[in-house]
């Protein structure tokens, strides 16, 4: 069965069409990574797909269940976690914190108003050991914001990991990361078990090559070429829109 | 040190009937906890839900209002209190399902327009509401077999209520469902993305709010013996929404304090200065100005600032004083 597939599916802005009929098949366990220039409608197609907006017509399919017409809170349920490009955590709560929060999204206690969330032993456990697989546990009771940006990147991915997904969307991950911070980040990804079928966005090419299997190059919200890491780099339409050959 | 400071406050509040000086001081306390309790209750939708709502005084006149309608048309203490809290959840249920289809501005235009129309109701749909006159209540309740008539009385039923209500808010805080409230403020699209119904957790903030703003119109009309449109007016959504953001939003103790700066400038100014609203407008200018995120956390913050000269604990507390002032 596929993890997740996309048919048809199409978003516009007002005229603007961001999103154009786009199809997307990714296997359990694939990695894949879908790259395009500014403005080709990578991040659109992550917001469709995790429910953050509406389409204009098309499916989401996950693991063989529509999930067009579930709302997006309802999604992570169902096994989709995200990172953002653009990180949005909680500034002035501690890396733990943050973790918690993500756990608890999928946990029933976040309905809870008479419990102590400090008292959460095993919940407090879970998001320091999910902070330990991305190697921050040192700086689990430190603030968000006395952290550096490679280690945010690091605690996005914690928060997402922690929801043990199905599937894994990362939206450029290596976005604004120094060389040796995409390094860390890159091996980080590279260790996730073959269980969490993963999705990657990225605008730089040379960044994520190592990683992708099958890759999706995205223009003006079409699908251009389609393939694996070989085929795509050598096809000549890749060429002409990452050199404008 | 904190709890013999905790014990002692509530000794020295239990104990204000004796010290006071007389009954006129006991109400004013009186009012200042009433006044709290519904602050504290907005306080939950403004501080910690990041939705402000101009329109809460009618979810505190709709149950003052069904409580003395009730008892006007002779039913008992108890049933009249049961009967006003159901129906001001269930109108709190109908405002937050209203309000909530938006936020930020939109939040505010659609809870200012329900407040509008309970105000109408009450001025205008004088079958029911009696109109400008307003409807007395004859007796004040028993508590524990024990009149409620007195001064002192009546304030330790209000202190006994508004300790009840100030320990719910510090224990819904602290829960994981206050957690998930204070998420959806800062980065509602963050939250669903993690799983969050950010819709179900703003509309039971909103029942919550409800509640106390329900309890809060008992007290006043218990406390007044009179309920009349003055109580669901514009004027008194601001009023308590200025009670919230003067002492704090998003703290325990703000709401609180802003209470007790209302109640007081109000029942003292207006004893000199016939135009007592101008004092209040003064004052609220200079909080806005000289400790914009109300008067509890802006004293924290200065109180930290002149402890912590040296740099070592300096460092150790680093923390925004917004965020500690409340736990």
């Amino acid at each position: 069965m596929t993890a997740l597939a996309v048919n048809r599916l199409s978003k516009s802005f007002g005229g603007l069409l961001v999103t154009a009929s786009v199809n997307l098949v990714v296997e359990p366990g694939e990695r894949r990574l879908i790259i395009g220039p500014n403005g080709a409608g990578k991040t659109t197609l992550f917001n469709l797909i995790t429910g953050e907006l509406r389409p204009d017509r098309g499916t989401v399919t996950l693991f063989g269940r529509d999930i067009t017409r579930t709302p997006g809170w309802h999604r992570v349920h169902l096994g989709i976690s995200r990172t953002y490009q653009i990180i949005t955590l909680f500034p002035h709560d501690t890396l733990v914190r943050n973790v918690t929060l993500s756990l608890l999204g999928r946990s029933r206690l976040r309905w809870n108003p008479v419990a102590r969330l400090d008292g959460q032993a095993a919940l407090v456990g879970r998001a320091r050991a999910a902070l330990a697989r991305v190697g921050l546990e040192h700086l689990a009771d430190r603030p968000l914001v006395q952290t550096s940006y490679g280690e945010r990147r690091r605690v996005e991915i914690a928060m997402a990991l922690a929801q043990e997904p199905r599937v894994l969307l990362l939206d450029e991950p290596f976005a604004g990361l120094s060389l040796e911070e995409r390094r860390d980040v890159l091996q980080l990804v590279a260790g996730i078990p073959r269980d969490v079928t993963i999705v990657m966005i990225e605008h730089d090419m040379d960044v994520a090559l190592d990683f992708a299997e099958r890759i999706t190059v995205l223009h003006f919200g079409q699908v251009v070429v389609e393939g694996t890491r070989g085929e795509v780099v050598a096809h000549p339409r890749t060429r002409e829109i990452y050199l404008g050959e | 040190m904190k709890r013999l400071a905790l014990a002692a406050a509530l000794v020295l509040l239990a104990a204000l009937p004796f010290w006071a000086g007389g009954s006129f001081y006991i109400n004013i306390a009186s009012q200042i906890l009433l006044y709290a309790i519904f602050a504290l209750g907005l306080n939950v939708l403004v501080g910690y839900g990041g939705l402000v709502s101009l329109g809460h005084a009618g979810l505190f006149g709709i149950a003052a209002y069904s409580a003395a309608r009730l008892l006007a048309a002779g039913h008992g203490h108890l049933a009249a209190i049961a009967g006003a809290l159901t129906l001001a959840l269930l109108a709190a249920a109908l405002f937050a399902a209203l309000a909530l289809r938006g936020t930020g501005i939109g939040f505010v235009m659609i809870t200012l327009a329900i407040g509008q129309i309970v105000w109408g109701v009450a001025y205008r749909w004088i079958s029911i509401t009696n109109g400008d006159n307003g409807i007395t209540v004859g007796s004040r309740p028993q508590l524990f077999g024990l009149s409620l008539a007195a001064p002192a009385r009546f304030y330790w039923a209000t202190l006994l209520v508004f300790l009840v209500a100030l320990a719910s808010m510090q224990m819904l805080v602290a829960s994981p469902f206050g957690a998930s409230l204070r998420g959806t403020r800062d980065q509602p699209r963050r939250m669903a993305a993690l799983g969050y119904h950010v819709w179900m957790i703003r509309f039971l903030a909103f029942l919550f709010s409800g509640f106390w703003s329900g309890i809060a119109g008992l007290l006043f009309l218990y406390y007044n013996q009179f309920v009349s449109p003055q109580a669901v007016a514009l004027t008194a959504s601001a009023e308590v929404l200025l009670m919230v953001i003067s002492g704090g939003s998003g703290t325990l103790l703000g709401p609180v304090v802003g209470a007790g700066l209302v109640v007081v400038v109000k029942n003292v100014a207006s004893a000199y200065i016939e135009r007592w609203n101008f004092v209040l407008g003064a004052i609220f200018v200079a909080i806005v100005i000289f400790m914009p995120e109300g008067l509890v956390p802006g004293v924290v913050g200065l109180w930290r600032r002149a402890t912590a000269r040296t740099p070592s604990r300096d460092l150790v507390g680093v923390v925004e004083p917004g965020k500690e002032a409340g736990r």
